[in-house]
């Protein structure tokens, strides 16, 4: 079932939506999720949608895109309405095993059968229901509800997404990907929330995609909750391509314990606005983490990464680069804040966040913020603004490259860093072409999904 | 082939290049010495189209177009090839991809058909046997990492991909140890025909016993001061560049 709402004053509205559909919200729903959604919401309307008068939102302010005319599903059939019976997914060069889900609602997934035992893939809805121990021994414990109101919002109102639990000592062959379609006939606001537990020894490598297929304005809270457990290996790749009238704010948690190795990689390469809100806390000895993003922004685009990096125990190592190219009117933001706690030492932690302005109306605010407490660590940081090199330029010129080919081979050369650091091999090459078409000017939201091979439709292609 | 009449540039207001006249034929190797500052590597920037310098006067025909109408991928393409004195490092961009655009691009300037995969590896295995490059090179990023002798080295390994009918080596010898330098050499030397020309920018007499001149002209203060056969280098080696210095002051 879907609701329409309208938002003009923000809290006022956002209150009305909540209270007035507690018991839609409730419906269906697990225990856990509901019992945690009165104090999520509390928090959320005593902070507020962000603005930019909030410290960790200064360069994006979110107010003005979460006012509207919205439909919002309360169900899994007012999400999965008729549009998108249309898609269809062939995966190019990719063996993955695929989970879709329509306006953050689970809708359907390959036979679990070729999986190895014990893996649980589906609805949040029901696996949580299916297995409480699990669910409620992790949900939302990893998630800042007090002091972020976009996680406040999501654990208030979300109702289903992913769970994927890899159970000890399972090593999954071939990455999971949860393809997230947004379509509708109306603006749509849309809440997603997944769960994933890595648990002792296991290893799996996930690829989250969104997509935009209908030309809606879509405003998008969602946000996934990761477990790493001791000896984990885990891999998350995001790749962000949608329409410009799309508000994204997506938030990845990552938690890990001893030995765990985990990385994650938002690719941003086609969006309106987008927030992506990534952290990870490395909370027992000897884990290490990469935290990698690669944004491409050109028009009025906006991209705002902001990360923190937690070394709360000692011994560990995290490696972060964040790699943009703006051209047009597009701006940016990064935030790198690393906290190193008192008992942190021998921490490794490395920053580098570089950018390319392609014109004078492009912008980005590059912040870096170390807190360091502990006095027997490395730790760098790094921030970078530049213009395209014009030796290198030259260099191609003089060869009989011409101008237009030498900026692509150029700007190709900058991304190319972010693209390198992709743990999966065929994602790395169909990344890496559709990295190229983008800069070619080749590349529009029609394209094919690299990830899912979703075809866009025409009407789609804004 | 190339006809330089009365060439001046400038830099931030600073004159460097004060009235160059220089004719290249087909077939010949001019070499070009001076002493530092002279405006020897000014000469080939401003010929291979680099827009940090300005040219402020004279006439530049390359194979009777105006070369100095054209831009600098169109002189590349129309046969004029500069052998950078410090070639640029690109990481990310695959000498491969490079040469592949390079080489295409060339062949799209003259209506033929692209180069096929299988084409342009089979082109660029007979060109690295040819200058006897090291395979590895071509598969890492445009001199990222390379020692000098090894970016001299793919300098050429590009000339020889591009088959260009002027090539300028700007201080293709500096800093190379004698090794090097002698596979520089042979790869130009095996380059060469007789309807193809170069000009050797250099200090030092050595290049020039490997690639042997049939001019030799010494720039100075922005102009040609003397020009001879071979026997100048050899000169100039000997006595330095003072005698002519002061006969120019004279």
């Amino acid at each position: 079932m879907n609701k329409t709402c309208r938002i003009i004053n923000l809290q006022e509205e956002y209150s009305q939506l909540f209270k007035e559909n507690i018991s839609l919200l409730e419906n269906g729903a697990p225990e856990q999720m509901n019992v945690l959604r009165a104090a999520a919401f509390d928090s959320f309307i005593s902070k507020g949608i962000p603005s930019n008068k909030v410290e960790e939102y200064k360069y994006t302010n979110l107010q003005p895109y979460f006012k509207g005319t919205f439909d919002v599903a309360f169900s899994s059939d007012g999400a999965i309405n008729n549009n998108s019976e249309k898609f269809h997914c062939g995966v190019p060069n990719l063996d993955t095993y695929n989970v879709f889900m329509i306006n953050g609602w689970f809708a359907q997934q390959d036979e679990l059968s070729t999986l190895p035992k014990g893996v649980i893939i589906g609805s949040i809805r029901d696996k949580a229901k299916e297995h409480p121990e699990i669910f409620e021994k992790y949900y939302n414990t990893n998630a800042p509800v007090d002091s972020d109101a976009m996680v406040a919002m999501n654990t208030a109102f979300a109702q289903d997404g992913a769970f994927v639990y890899i159970p000890k000592g399972v090593v999954v062959d071939k990455p999971i990907q949860l393809v997230n379609i947004m379509t509708g006939e109306n603006d749509r606001l849309i809440f997603q929330r997944n769960l994933v537990i890595v648990e002792e020894n296991a290893q799996v490598k996930m690829m989250l995609c969104d997509h935009t297929i209908s030309p809606q304005k879509f405003v998008i809270n969602n946000l996934t909750e990761v477990f790493a457990n001791e000896n984990s290996i885990f891999d998350a790749y995001n790749v962000q391509n949608q329409h410009n009238l799309t508000t994204q704010v997506s938030g990845m948690f990552v938690h890990q314990k001893k030995h765990s190795n985990i990385l994650t990689n938002n690719l941003t390469l086609h969006s309106g606005v987008t927030r992506n809100n990534i952290r990870v806390t490395m909370d027992d000895e000897r884990c290490e983490s990469h935290v990698y993003g690669l944004y491409l922004s050109d028009k009025n685009q906006h991209v705002d990464n902001f990360t923190f990096i937690d070394h709360a125990k000692p011994n560990c190592e995290s490696f972060e680069l964040f790699k943009g190219v703006m051209d047009d009117s597009a701006s940016g933001a990064f935030t790198g804040r690393v906290l190193v706690r008192p008992d942190a030492q021998q921490t490794n932690a490395y920053q580098s966040n570089n950018n390319l302005l392609l014109t004078e109306n492009a912008k980005i605010n590059s912040k870096p913020q170390l807190e360091i407490y502990a006095d027997d660590v490395k730790c760098s940081h790094g921030a970078t603004v530049g213009q395209l090199d014009d030796e290198a330029m030259f260099y191609l010129r003089a060869r009989g490259i011409n101008e237009n080919e030498g900026r692509i081979l150029l700007m190709f050369a900058f991304a190319y860093e972010v693209i390198e650091k992709i743990r999966v091999e065929p994602l790395k090459e169909n990344i890496r072409s559709l990295v190229e078409k983008r800069f070619r000017g080749e590349f529009d939201k029609c394209d094919s999904c690299v990830v899912c091979g979703q075809q866009g439709s025409s009407v789609s292609c804004l | 082939m190339l006809v330089i009449k009365d060439l001046h540039a400038k830099i931030d207001d600073k004159e460097i290049l004060r009235g160059i006249n220089l004719e290249v034929k087909p077939g010949e190797v001019h070499a070009i010495m001076g002493p530092n500052g002279s405006g020897k590597s000014t000469l080939s920037s401003v010929l291979a189209g680099n827009e940090k310098f300005e040219v402020s006067d004279g006439h530049v025909t390359f194979n009777d177009k105006d070369l100095l109408a054209l831009a600098p991928e169109d002189r590349a393409r129309e046969g004029l090839f500069l052998s950078f004195q410090y070639p640029v490092e690109i990481p990310g961009v695959s000498m491969v991809n490079f040469m592949r655009t390079a080489v295409n691009e060339h062949r799209k300037y003259r209506d033929e058909e692209p180069h096929t995969a299988s084409e342009f590896l089979k082109l660029m295995r007979e060109k690295k046997k040819l200058v006897e490059i090291d395979s590895n090179l071509t598969n890492r990023s445009v001199n990222e990492g390379f020692s000098g002798g090894e970016k001299k080295k793919n300098e050429i390994f590009q000339m020889a991909m591009l088959e260009p009918k002027l090539a300028i080596l700007d201080e293709t010898d500096s800093g190379l140890d004698i090794d090097a330098l002698r596979v520089v050499a042979n790869g130009v030397n095996k380059l060469k025909s007789e309807n193809t020309s170069t000009i050797v920018i250099t200090h030092y007499q050595r290049l020039l016993d490997h690639i042997v001149p049939d001019f030799v002209h010494v720039l100075y203060k922005g102009r040609i001061v003397k020009s001879a056969g071979k026997e100048l280098a050899l000169e100039l080696e000997e006595k330095g560049y003072d005698w002519i210095k002061k006969e120019f002051e004279d």
